[in-house]
């Protein structure tokens, strides 16, 4: 099974806070891999430092088996690794539409492919794509005007438009209706098998990430606490502790 | 079908209007060069979210462009501009001579203010927000400065535009109906252009530059692109001006950021930002109380522009068309980009 990712001793710190202290994983391909952690853990520094948001201070980050931390943030997306907010954020001026229809790959394309109709070809997937995480509806609201759950399956859903390899996804269940968890699941799992995109997803839902990933990283303190599968980190006594606040 | 005969309403009077109102030809003229800087202003302050002050860099470069190439193709600009007050009169044109001048110089002219664009994007456009905005005011005032200090285009006192040979018959007329072509053809382009994919990227520049980055959108090259194409029609319409005006003041009237830079802003601001109508309706409403000041308020024309500025931004800071939107959402909707229509009508009904 080929790794799709691989970050190996990546530090990252800002200031005098040290987010993340060599902290090593891989993501393999097709699979579904999760990072937990309690808050201010460093799960989103890593993923920032992964997509070329900031720099990082030492370290290593392979996609594909190429060195990609020196690359920019559009660089990277590039090559089919993306990853959606934690603060949701979607293009509020915009119809659900045109925010699914500007959110195609650019990776066969450059700046004069942008010089076509807006209705050209895709439309079609826009909508499936919409009427998949439930917003077929909503499709000409502006993106603005939706809930912040609602932003939450958009933003989702024009991560799904990009076609990525990896997709990489903060807190997709983040203040999205109880009820709505299992179908939220449900797409994701669908991403992963029918579209054969990789996931990569920090959860705090316990349940969601138990049901979700074959695989869990544990962050604490910006150090890697405990990696295993769902039931060992459960079960993982340094686990328990770091989320009961014993630290 | 109705929008077809609206449209050809608009040429037919955009046609007629010189011979319906001959005695106000120049500020016609004038007013279709205002929409060309409002709808290129709209096309990056408005569409991309990138507040510039400094586009009147792209008119005066244009303005000189046109003038210098003018002269430049029959006489040597040193001696030409070196002459200028000295009452010589060896400086004619014929008018193969003059059209000749003029074909050749708009498009260098737009050619010029393209590379400018390019060039200082490039180096600006990196930056957001305020700093951007701040940024460009101060390229307006160092356009203006370095004019005023180069010699070979006629410094501080200016440069003489070549005035046109008789035989061209009566000039105001000839580049009234220049302008019109060019205000046209600026709204054929931009319109296209907001319904390109280009459109949507630039919006999705304005609404959040992080995200549209994070989708691998070459976001920088996207808004060096959007200025470029405004900087081309504003270099065309900067050499229409100079014209126009007949003699270039380096701050006064080619680098003007207090008033064609400041104007444009507020055209589209007073239209609606953000929209492809608003920037027109915007111009030719800030003409309109523009002549009318300048004619019955004189000496406090100033003042009153100044007055009608304040009221605009507190009682219509979404221009006179998201005005009207918010009246009339389902109305208004079919006449704006449908799209966003749908969006706000679906609104109101819920
Ligand atoms: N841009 C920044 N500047 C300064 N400090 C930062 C910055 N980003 C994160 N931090 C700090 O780094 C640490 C890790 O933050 P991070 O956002 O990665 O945590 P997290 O695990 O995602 O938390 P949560 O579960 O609450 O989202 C925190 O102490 C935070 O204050
Ligand atoms: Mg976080």
């Amino acid at each position: 099974m080929n790794t799709l990712l691989e970050v190996s001793g990546v530090s990252k710190a800002f200031g005098g806070v040290q987010a993340n202290s060599d902290i090593s994983l891989k993501v393999p391909e097709g699979k579904i891999i999760g990072l937990i952690g309690p808050n201010g853990s460093g799960k989103t520094t890593l993923f920032s430092s992964i997509v070329g948001y900031h720099p990082i201070d030492s370290g290593s980050i392979k996609f594909e088996d190429k060195e990609i931390s020196k690359l920019r943030v559009r660089q990277i997306a590039r090559r089919g690794m993306l990853r959606t907010f934690q603060q949701t954020r979607i293009y509020g001026g915009m119809t659900c539409v045109q925010n699914m229809l500007i959110s195609t790959s650019m990776r066969s394309h450059n700046l004069t492919s942008l010089f076509v109709s807006q209705k050209s070809g895709e439309h079609g997937r826009a909508e499936e794509l919409l009427e998949f995480v439930g917003l077929y509806q909503k499709r000409y609201l502006l993106a603005g005007d939706l809930s912040f759950g609602q932003q939450k399956l958009l933003e989702f859903a024009m991560a799904l438009m990009n076609e990525p390899k990896l997709l990489m996804l903060d807190e997709p269940t983040a203040g999205i209706n109880p009820t709505l968890i299992n179908g939220l699941i449900d797409r994701l799992k669908h991403a992963n098998q029918a579209f054969g995109i990789t996931l990569f997803v920090i959860e705090h839902n316990m349940r969601v990430i138990m049901n979700l990933a074959e695989h869990i990283y544990c962050l604490a303190h910006g150090q890697m606490l405990a990696e295993g599968a769902p039931e060992e980190i459960q079960n993982d006594q340094r686990v328990i502790d770091a989320y009961l606040g014993a630290h | 079908m109705s929008r077809l005969i609206g449209y050809a309403a608009i040429l037919a009077i955009g046609i007629a209007a010189p011979y319906l109102f001959p005695n106000y030809q120049s500020q016609m003229a004038e007013l279709w060069l205002f929409i060309v800087f409002a709808l290129t202003w709209d096309l990056v302050g408005g569409q991309m979210g990138y507040n510039s002050f400094g586009n009147v860099v792209f008119i005066g470069v244009g303005m000189y462009t046109c003038a210098i190439v003018q002269v430049g193709l029959f006489y040597s600009v040193t001696d030409y501009n070196a002459a200028k007050g000295g009452g010589q009169t060896v400086f004619t044109f014929d008018v193969v001579q003059y059209l000749e001048g003029l074909a050749v110089g708009l498009p260098l002219a737009a050619v010029a203010a393209g590379i400018v664009a390019a060039i200082l994007g490039s180096a600006v456009l990196g930056m957001r927000g305020h700093y951007f905005a701040i940024c460009t005011l101060g390229l307006g005032v160092a356009a203006g400065q370095i004019a005023n200090g180069w010699d070979w285009i006629g410094a501080g006192s200016g440069m003489v535009v070549p005035h046109a040979p008789s035989g061209l018959g009566e000039t105001s007329r000839f580049y009234y109906y220049l302008a019109f072509v060019l205000a046209v053809l600026t709204f054929i382009v931009v319109s296209w252009l907001y319904s390109t994919r280009f459109g949507l990227a630039i919006n999705a520049i304005r609404d959040d530059e992080d995200k549209a980055e994070a989708m691998g959108l070459p976001t920088t090259r996207i808004k060096v692109t959007a200025w470029v194409i405004s900087a081309l029609f504003l270099g065309v319409a900067g050499g229409l001006l100079g014209n126009l005006k007949r003699f270039i003041d380096p701050i006064e009237v080619a680098f003007a950021g207090a008033s064609f830079g400041v104007w444009m802003v507020l055209m589209v601001i007073l239209g609606g930002k953000g929209t492809l109508w608003g920037p027109v309706i915007g111009a030719i409403v800030f003409q309109l109380l523009k002549e009318f000041f300048w004619t019955y308020l004189l000496g406090w024309q100033r003042v009153a522009l100044g007055l009608m500025i304040v009221l605009i931004v507190v009682f219509f800071p979404q221009g006179i068309l998201g005005f009207l939107r918010e009246r009339f959402p389902e109305r208004f909707g079919h006449k704006v980009d449908p799209a966003l229509a749908r969006g706000a009508a679906g609104e109101a009904a819920k």
